[in-house]
């Protein structure tokens, strides 16, 4: 009690906690600028997938989905071009909105604007140019069950995220799965509770599938849950599915297989049961009804081969540019990242743009005007 | 001091005193110029904090104008939050905040006050300074370090025990929600009363040692054992420090995101038992803004701030009041 107190002072505890992992754009090195640029005629070949028109710097913001790709893309084509391209992952929302502000001279999204969206851009139409598909993995934890030994079907995994199917030995699952012993254990359903673009397709795909889902639930990049526990990001929701006997949810593919998480086998709209792959997303985005602006979520695709959850991530440009020189990097930025430019895609588990996809694409870069005239011919 | 310092009448004014002058400053003319800018200093920093302050309710009012003018005094009291029809209102995460707050309180308290009487009365000299450094430590680690250990440990300890309080007490309807999630409104408590338990010791420690020694000894003179002095003495004593370093630790229940976001199970509803997922305002907040798409969303998770910003303010004044009324004219650390 009498005793002298230790002095109390404000401990100065610098806590060095490892902060590896900072992911930042390449330093500009800048290389030497191809030698003898082209006439601007065929867009695409490489000495001309550099600006011709003196412009170093271009800015963008928007979804995080693409980040690692759009990162690395852009580290390329400083390499390549001397051109810097900062890109900050702040979310499909804020590119749009910073787009409509025209405070960037690019956006990127997960998810297509919506008509309102599109009447608050001040610069005009929006273009919206599909870069790579994403697919995503719907993981659960069944104990003794193994990746791809469930089979789900979309009206299926709809009812279970509508909690019409509480648990797992339900008639309408073990139908599906003939030798499959499936517990009575009740499905916690497991959801992102941060808006996400992941969020986006899921609920796409699934307000495509059931009637129900798109009239009580709808999609949106955060929507209005009827399921059980939301979990911060795909690792929030794998650690959820992980730790919860009987869960379900849902994650971007490149996280489900780097995680080695187990997955179900979806039945696509052709009827076929298939694991996710990029192949199957590549395949989902290369179909012939695709419209000509690509404003469109290719979930449930009729490709035979497609599997179901899959969406584009787009970049964001305005059609009609005021400033020619930025317009010229720009378009061909794009058509560099669409073309050249997807051989980083698949390293990083994305699906790359496929066939139609490719050509439908181009038109779009070609849309990219100044004064009425088209940049790349 | 500063009163007399005012009567000295300058001598001649030079270019400080004349700005500081008009600034309005009451002190300008005086001798010391040196004491009367240092004190203009301190004075426009302290008003910097108001206008800060002031600032930031302008900034969240203008933010959440547009889903003010939709939804009015309605958002308080409303139950759905959903961005597909474009209709939003808080009191399920309102109450879930406040919620696990006071979840987290109650553990706290204990806790702390017990570590603090430690510390402060009973533990040899040799193990004070570490103690109260490791205790000090735990205030230190960032929140999201919390989180990641939240969600990896505390999260598999807490679904055990919510097992087994289900199939021991599931009748009682606080044990009654789903045990095997783990996440929800006990583990977001256990993880904030952890967070907040530094900041309560170290106050409450403070407070303990502040306690006059005349008191203590008077109590011993009357024949009373360490303990009764403690119970009897020094902790009516400090009572009013005791409340405020609650005070302070609820206040950061309150604001906690991260931490929260990662163990709480964040599904938007009302809470009614322990087990239940629970999302808090400030981490609807952190989660849904880098994805809100179009201005009535944002906007309405602005208000969801500015609501947030009313009750933290509430509560510190509830706080004060109470520190206040309980310690009537006792030295505390809050005034």
């Amino acid at each position: 009690m009498n005793s002298v107190h230790g002095k109390f002072s404000a401990t100065k505890t610098l806590f060095a906690l490892g902060m590896a992992g900072i992911l930042a754009l390449s330093a500009c090195t800048s290389a030497a600028p191809p030698s003898t640029p082209a006439s601007a005629t065929a867009p695409g070949t490489a000495d001309n997938a550099c600006p011709q028109k003196g412009v170093k710097e271009l800015t963008g913001a928007g979804a995080t989905f693409p980040f690692p790709l759009y990162s690395k893309m852009f580290s390329e084509y400083n390499t390549l071009c001397g051109v810097k391209v900062n890109y900050q992952s702040i979310g499909s929302g804020g590119g749009i909105a910073q787009l409509q502000k025209q405070t960037v001279d690019f956006g990127a999204t997960d998810g297509v604007m919506s008509d309102q969206q599109k009447q608050q851009a001040q610069g005009g139409p929006v273009l919206h140019i599909p870069m790579v598909a994403g697919a995503e993995a719907v993981i659960f934890n069944l104990p003794g069950i193994q990746r791809s030994q469930l089979k789900l079907t979309p009206e299926v995994l709809a009812d279970i995220y509508l909690k019409k199917i509480t648990r797992w030995n339900d008639a309408r699952i073990t139908a599906l799965n003939p030798g499959v012993t499936l517990p009575g254990t009740d499905i916690a359903v497991v959801h992102r509770s941060d808006g996400s673009g992941t969020t986006f397709i899921f609920t796409n795909y699934l307000s495509k599938v059931s009637a129900e889902w798109k009239s009580k639930v709808g999609f949106s990049t955060s929507v209005n849950w009827p399921g059980d526990i939301g979990g911060q990001g795909n690792e929030g929701v794998a650690n959820q599915v992980k730790q919860i006997p009987g869960a379900i949810g849902y994650v971007e593919l490149a996280y489900a297989s780097q995680n080695k998480l187990t997955w179900a086998l979806m039945q696509n709209k052709a009827g076929k049961f298939l694991e996710p792959s990029l192949e199957g997303a590549a395949q989902a985005a290369d179909v012939a009804s695709l419209p000509d602006n690509m404003e469109i979520v290719v979930t449930d695709s009729e490709n035979p081969n497609a599997y179901p959850i899959t969406g584009f991530t787009w970049l964001l440009v305005y059609e009609n540019q005021a400033n020619a020189a930025k317009a010229d990097a720009i378009a061909r930025l794009a058509w560099w990242m669409t073309h050249d430019g997807q051989k980083y895609a698949m390293p990083l588990e994305y699906a790359p743009l496929k066939g139609v996809a490719v050509t439908k694409a181009e038109d779009l870069v070609r849309k990219v005007k100044v004064n009425g005239q088209p940049v790349l011919k | 001091m500063a009163k007399a310092r005012a009567d000295i009448k300058p001598s001649s004014p030079n270019t400080a005193q004349v700005v500081l002058g008009l600034l309005g400053f009451r002190h300008a003319g005086t001798v010391n110029w040196t004491d009367n800018l240092f004190f203009a200093l301190s004075r426009l920093f302290a008003l910097a904090v108001i206008a800060m302050t002031i600032l930031l309710v302008v900034e969240l009012l203008q933010g959440a104008e547009e889903a003010i003018r939709k939804f009015g005094l309605g958002f308080l009291v409303g139950t759905v939050w959903d961005p597909v029809t474009e209709e939003f209102s808080t009191l399920p995460t309102v109450i879930g905040t406040l919620v696990i707050s006071f979840v987290a309180l109650l553990m706290a308290i204990p806790v702390s006050l017990g570590t603090a009487v430690f510390i402060a009365l009973y533990a040899p000299a040799w193990l004070r300074s570490p103690l109260s450094y490791l205790v000090e430590m735990l205030a230190a680690i960032p929140s999201v370090i919390y989180g990641l250990w939240g969600l990896f440990v505390l999260v598999p300890v807490i679904r055990m025990s919510q097992m087994w309080l289900k199939s021991h007490f599931g009748w009682f309807f606080l044990f009654s929600g789903p045990a095997n999630y783990g996440t929800g409104v006990l583990a977001a408590g256990v993880m904030l009363a952890i967070m907040i338990t530094p900041i309560i010791t170290a106050i409450s420690r403070d407070v303990i040692r502040a306690v006059p020694r005349s008191q203590v000894e008077a109590m011993y003179a009357l024949g009373a054992t360490k303990w009764e002095a403690v119970w009897n003495v020094v902790l009516p004593y400090a009572r009013g420090g005791i409340i405020g370093a609650a005070i302070l630790g609820l206040g950061r229940a309150i604001g906690e995101t991260m931490a929260v976001t990662m163990v709480g199970g964040n599904a938007f509803r009302f809470v009614t038992s322990l087990f239940d997922p629970v999302h808090s305002m400030a981490s609807q907040i952190a989660s849904e803004f880098s994805e809100a798409t179009y201005s009535l969303y944002v906007s309405s998770l602005v208000y969801v701030g500015l609501v947030l910003f009313v009750i933290t303010i509430v509560v510190n004044l509830l706080g004060q009041l109470l520190i206040w009324r309980v310690s009537k004219g006792r030295t505390t650390v809050l005034e």
